[in-house]
């Protein structure tokens, strides 16, 4: 049985709790509003950059010496996944469910036989994941959208993944990271960066299928394709991070929501609780004196 | 008034520009060349430079972009830039700073990637700095 004392410092520790929970419920909810008008701002040119791919590929199709970021290289042995994360936890199940899919995946392919490379964006990833495949990591990001998630950092990346491909280190690339669905829900996302799948022919735009508008290329298809592939490279990963950066804000503010809740309901019980020992002590001493005086 | 066509411009972080205009010229990446409504349908790349374009019967935006692609048909254009902003933006310190940072990166590039990067880099901060002198001229 917890004394008098222990109660009432209890209670005020679980009110401290709340008071740092809520806030940061709130620090996260307007973080989730700029992540989400950052992730729209930058939809307009991943859609035309999907149009003018989709124009492209549907023109090279078939045509001999396609670049190999777009064809493949030929094989899948070697596979290099991209692990998007936080840096920070106290954000519910948002690290764990992302980790969980990328362990599957790496179990998935090294049981095919493949070999497998990870790069992580964000510590949590990596942090959870070095145990157990720690010869397989090749480096992590990290502080990646501390302060917003920015263009030139998703470049940055996607150079270095550009890179490595040139130089032959992997066959394919798969990057895992949460898609924003709604500030309560995130889905686990599994996309292949490359070879980069072509996108649909996108079918009458302007009044007749772009398919069939025949465009001059400057100076030729392959060399536009060639600036373009890592170009769109860069956008896919800087649309992750957007989606994961809005996902973790999103999942942090429903965690904290929750904490600061049962915050709540726990200082109702123990008050209740502070109350009844209470009145119990007083009812004791009262007895006391009472059968005291009778003695008398 | 004058035939229009559709202009959109939009970098990765925003859409920066969306507007019916009566002629656009553009820096591709094989030659200047004016986009006007019912142009020829091409797809080019743009280099490091600045886009005019017109309303009005005169230039009504000026348009600093780092390269990137354009996409011409019949009713519209539109340009897919790396990073774009108005040329009357353009700070004079801040572009000596970038021509400085670039020459910088270049002499410390060690590998033949980063040496490509760097010289990349370098030319649109030269591209920045004429634009700039450009305006001044003006």
């Amino acid at each position: 049985m917890p004394s008098l004392k222990d109660l009432r410092l209890r209670i005020n520790s679980v009110k401290s709790t709340r008071k740092i929970t809520s806030a940061m419920k709130m620090v996260a909810g307007s973080k989730l509003r700029r992540a989400q008008t950052a992730a729209e701002a930058a939809r307009p040119y991943a859609a035309r950059m999907e149009r003018m791919l989709g124009a492209l590929a549907a023109s090279v199709a078939g045509m001999a010496g396609a670049p190999p970021m777009f064809a493949g290289t030929g094989s899948d042995n070697v596979h290099l996944v991209i692990v998007t994360t936080s840096d920070r936890g106290l954000c519910g199940g948002f690290n764990g469910s992302i980790v969980r899919s990328a362990k599957a995946l790496v179990n998935d392919l090294t049981k095919q036989g493949k070999t497998v490379q990870l790069l992580f964006i964000g510590r949590k990833g990596r942090d959870q994941m070095k145990r157990e495949y720690g010869n397989l990591v090749i480096d992590a990001y990290e502080n990646v959208g501390r302060r917003g998630v920015t263009f030139a950092e998703a470049d940055a990346i996607a150079r270095r993944i550009g890179v490595m491909f040139a130089e032959g280190h992997f066959d394919v690339c798969t990057i895992v990271y949460n898609r924003f669905k709604s500030a309560i829900t995130q889905e686990v996302t599994r996309q292949q960066l490359v070879p980069f799948p072509a996108p649909p022919v996108p079918e009458d735009v302007g009044g007749h299928a772009v398919a069939k508008a025949i465009y001059e290329y400057e100076p030729s298809e392959e060399a536009i394709l060639a600036e373009l592939l890592p170009r769109n490279l860069a956008i896919q990963v800087f649309r992750a991070l957007l989606e994961s950066n809005a996902s973790e804000q999103g999942a942090r503010m429903t965690a904290m929501d929750n904490a600061t809740r049962n915050a709540g309901d726990m200082i109702n019980s123990l008050t209740i609780r502070y109350n009844r020992t209470r009145q119990a002590q007083i009812t004791k001493e009262l007895i006391e004196i009472i059968s005291g005086a009778e003695a008398l | 008034m004058a035939e229009t066509t559709e202009f959109e411009l939009v970098s990765p972080e925003r859409l920066v520009m969306s507007a019916s205009v009566e002629m656009v010229v553009i820096p591709g990446s094989e030659g200047d060349f004016g986009a006007l409504p019912r142009h020829a349908p091409m797809i080019t790349a743009v280099r490091p430079g600045v886009i005019d374009v017109y309303r009005g019967g005169k230039v009504s935006d000026r348009i600093f972009v780092a390269g990137g692609f354009v996409e011409v048909t019949e009713t519209r254009v539109t340009v897919l830039a790396e990073e774009a902003l108005a040329v009357s933006d353009l700070v004079a310190e801040e572009v000596e700073k970038r021509v400085g940072a670039a020459v910088e990166a270049l002499q410390e590039a060690d590998s033949d990637a980063a040496r490509h990067l760097a010289e990349r880099g370098l030319a649109v901060a030269h591209a920045m700095k004429d634009a700039l002198l450009a305006r001044k001229a003006h």
